[in-house]
């Protein structure tokens, strides 16, 4: 009978899934979406995936890292190798991509992890720092100039399969006992490593795979926006995804969609008015943190009982 | 050598502006556990107050420094008030996320205002005049800077020594509850540091427009990470220890840019904060102190 | 009966000062043992130094014929030491189903991938994982509370949570810390008859630290009375209440 009723669950989830891929594929076909509204929707992909990576290690692990453009960097970087220098097809750079950044997201991770709280914050807005200024000095990726004309590869079926690959990882890891595991060091982590959680591995396990899925959104940015250089991704990057996370609240993965979505639509508005966008960050931040510091779903899901209360359905 | 000593008085007064910034960040950690994020972004506010007092008001750069330095006492004290002091029983965390909407609100809100782009400082505030002893060229600003840095410095040591105001300040630092038992009023206290800490990193403000003779919104980004590097390399918390950070980080950074690629110069700070984090998190003059189970 | 435990020549200073100084202990297979003394005597600093929160400056603890000094903590939780925390430490902000199953996660039934893709050996893992920690919580009377978070339960549920939770690792050893601390005197019973019980079915072996001696002469066979980071006394229940330096170290010297 359970298992019936997780079947059926899943099927509706596929249908809802394909019919919104189908559908937006066809405006995209006939031309009702024109160039500025798909690259809104392509920032709101990548956005996604960015916020929902990030929570993991802020959300869920309860390690603020600040460094993730870095890793988004990395991931950009290493796939436009692979792609326009090695002439590999796209999916090799998407996981040449998540390869590099996972990689490097444990050589960052394994010594910074041991530093709690404020300091990890610090170290790892340093390493993405420094993440950019070694990309400034590499000739063969141009240097501060960065890598101009890219080959156009990402498109909506990329996009859209990135996208769910992202919340898909995420949110089965989380709702699993590796993934209680994680939340266990967020919520107390002397307790969670008396228990038999081995906290360091957990911690560098969120960040890789936080890493490795900011890898894809690079990969994912540089093949729809044709340039990439290194100050494309420094610190005021991982701030803006920084804010898409506590906006969303740290720990929900709905959260952080419905915070990617409101943060691209919000910067698309503003964007002739690039001040009063920041003004509006800062505010953000600020009034979030003083009068709901677990940001607007807290660490709730938006689920499909609260929908089916919504429009009065069953339970 | 001559070289290299010409480098070390170039990088001294770098490292004295440091360590004056340095100085604020490791007092407002020392007394409520915050890495104030935005003070970086107070300097900024520092330097555009003392342009303005140069440019509009005519005043000489002592009497610019000064009402740099009241203006972001006061508004060191207000962000206190309204952004940090809400926070207080919060996380660190939440605190630190807090400061980082501060440190963007002053940067966004001084380009809506004054547009992004940078201003020259006057010549006239402060005619640049050379010296040549014994075979170093020393200029009269990095004389100024070096000079109002130390005097700064010695009068923020008496405060903290001396003064029934400073002594609040370490009590307050050192246990919150018992400095309430023993009638210190701690919200004072903590305004009190917000308005001195503010106050050196005005004055850094102005020191750094006077060396760079330019002033621009981000421009307390950088040189902010970098104190506060200075800071933690010093022992966060520690007075003396954000002195001696922020002129090694001064000459440290004078060093790379003359001898090694100046590409390299910011990430060079950030290496260093790395490097002590993981080697000795508590700093220089930092002591180690365990989580009690 | 054998050994489980043997602690030799234990010692333990901070900045100078000694927190534990030459301890040695035994505990053998499915005993129960008491370690009392005044506040400020050092226990929670052994029990600290048993479970590798802090590593001893000098000595051996040998559990079941190996040396334990300098491994993490977690990989003694996996040889089989499970403890509780006097100033409780749960995952708040977790149901308590969810703060026991953590415990258990050190025996997952199902790898990584499984769990990304979730293939059917994942959700055959997760009954199991869930059942095993009802069993727990209903042998502690919580399993009617199991979607509650951790933080709303009443402070005795919460003290009987971590023994559920620590029982969830499946241990050998157990360490309880002050486990009726701010319990009613019918609280404690119960909990002295929970303890009994557990001790029985799984044949623990328990070491544990309590003020309250009504609970401590009960239910423990030995006692070891600790002042000062030091082993003042050792015996039967009936030996230590009339033993003179116990009585001088918490209730001061008599006067000439």
């Amino acid at each position: 009978m359970q298992i019936k009723s997780k079947f059926i669950r899943f099927c509706i989830d596929v249908l809802v899934l394909t019919a919104l891929f189908i559908l937006v594929q066809y405006f995209i076909t006939t031309g009702l979406l024109d160039q500025y509204y798909q690259i809104n929707l392509a920032s709101m992909c990548i956005n996604i995936i960015l916020a929902v990576s990030l929570n993991l290690i802020n959300g869920f692990t309860g390690q603020l890292s600040l460094g993730h453009a870095g890793f988004m960097a990395v991931g950009a970087y290493a796939s436009v190798v692979m792609t326009q220098m090695l002439g590999q097809p796209f999916i090799v750079g998407l996981i040449v991509a998540c390869l590099a950044a996972a990689l490097g997201g444990f050589i960052i991770g394994v010594p910074t992890l041991r530093l709690r709280g404020d300091y990890l914050a610090i170290a790892t807005l340093a390493l993405g720092e420094i993440i950019r200024v070694t990309l400034q000095n590499i000739d063969y990726v141009n240097g501060p100039a960065g890598i101009l004309g890219i080959t156009k590869m990402t498109t909506w079926p990329w996009l859209f399969g990135a996208t769910v690959f992202t919340v898909l990882v995420v949110v089965n890891l989380i709702n699993s006992s590796y993934g209680r595991a994680i939340i266990s060091v967020r919520e107390d982590e002397v307790a969670s490593e008396l228990m038999g959680i081995n906290t360091t591995k957990y911690k560098v396990m969120a960040f890789v795979i936080g890493a490795m899925l900011a890898g894809l959104a690079g990969a994912m940015y540089a093949h729809f926006f044709y340039i990439i250089k290194p100050d494309t991704f420094n610190f005021m990057k991982s701030f803006d995804i920084l804010v898409m996370v506590v906006l969303g609240g740290l720990g929900s993965t709905t959260g952080a969609i419905i915070a990617a979505l409101f943060i691209t639509a919000l910067t698309a508005v503003l964007q002739s008015f690039p001040a009063i966008r920041m003004i509006l960050y800062a505010l953000i931040l600020i009034i979030v943190m003083i009068y709901r510091p677990q940001g607007l779903m807290g660490n709730k899901e938006l689920s499909r009982q609260i929908f089916g209360r919504i429009w009065g359905g069953r339970k | 050598m001559l070289e290299f000593i010409q480098q070390l008085v170039n990088g001294l007064s770098l490292g004295a502006i440091y360590a004056l910034i340095a100085l604020g960040y490791t007092m407002v950690y020392g007394i409520i556990k915050l890495i104030n994020f935005a003070h970086g972004d107070i300097m900024m506010v520092g330097g555009f107050v003392g342009f303005f007092s140069l440019t509009v008001f005519k005043t000489n750069i002592v009497v610019a420094m000064i009402a740099a330095m009241l203006t972001c006492a006061i508004l060191g004290i207000l962000i206190e008030k309204v952004a940090y002091r809400p926070l207080r029983n919060s996380t660190r965390i939440a605190a630190l996320i807090t400061a980082i909407g501060v440190s963007f609100f002053l940067e966004y809100v001084t380009i809506f205002l004054l547009g992004p782009s940078q201003r020259v400082f006057p010549d006239t505030a402060f005619p640049i005049k050379a010296y040549n002893i014994a075979g170093l060229s020393i200029l009269n600003k990095d004389v100024f800077v070096v000079v109002s840095a130390v005097v700064l410095m010695l009068i923020l040591q008496y405060i903290i020594k001396w003064t029934k105001t400073g002594k609040a300040m370490r009590a307050v630092s050192l246990d919150q509850e018992a400095a309430v038992l023993m009638g210190i009023s701690v919200d004072k206290t903590i305004s009190i540091t917000f308005a001195i800490g503010s106050a050196l990193a005005a004055a850094a403000g102005v020191m750094y427009g006077v060396y760079y003779s330019t002033v621009n919104p981000l421009m307390g980004i950088i040189p902010g990470l970098k104190a506060f590097v200075a800071a933690v390399l010093g022992g966060i918390g520690i007075i003396p220890g954000a002195m001696v950070g922020g002129f090694v980080m001064g000459l440290l950074e004078t060093m790379v840019s003359g001898y090694g690629n100046s590409l390299y110069r910011d990430a060079v700070a950030f290496g260093v904060l790395i490097l002590i984090l993981l080697i000795k998190p508590t700093g220089l003059f930092g002591r180690d102190t365990g989580e009690k189970v | 009966m054998s050994l489980i435990m043997e602690i030799n020549n234990l010692d333990k200073s901070f900045g100078g000062l000694s927190a534990v100084l030459n301890f040695n202990f035994c505990l053998e297979q499915n005993e129960l043992i008491g370690l009392i003394g005044p506040n400020g005597a050092g226990k929670t600093t052994v029990f600290n130094l048993i479970t590798g929160v802090y590593k001893p400056d000098q000595g051996s603890i040998v559990f079941n014929g190996q040396n334990i000094v300098g491994l993490a903590p977690h990989t003694i939780c996996a040889r089989g030491i499970a403890r509780t925390f006097q100033n409780i430490r749960l995952f708040n902000d977790l149901s308590v189903l969810d703060n026991v199953k953590i415990a258990s996660h050190k025996n997952v039934p199902y790898g990584f991938l499984s769990a990304i893709l979730r293939t059917p050996g994942f959700f055959k893992g997760e009954d199991i994982i869930e059942k095993d920690a009802l069993k727990y919580l209903k042998i502690f009377k919580l399993d009617d509370k199991k979607d509650e978070l951790a933080k709303n339960l009443p402070y005795g549920e919460q003290r009987r949570l971590e023994i559920a939770r620590a029982m969830a690792t499946k241990p050998t050893m157990l360490i309880l810390d002050e486990p009726a601390a701010g319990m009613n005197p019918q609280e404690t019973k119960e909990l002295m008859k929970l303890i009994a019980q557990i001790r029985r079915d799984f044949k623990l072996s328990i070491l544990l630290i309590e003020h309250d001696m009504s609970l401590v002469m009960g239910v423990c066979e030995r006692i070891y009375v600790l002042d000062y980071g030091q082993i003042i006394a050792e015996g039967r229940p009936e030996e230590i209440r009339s033993n003179k330096q116990v009585i001088e170290a918490y209730l001061g010297e008599e006067l000439e």
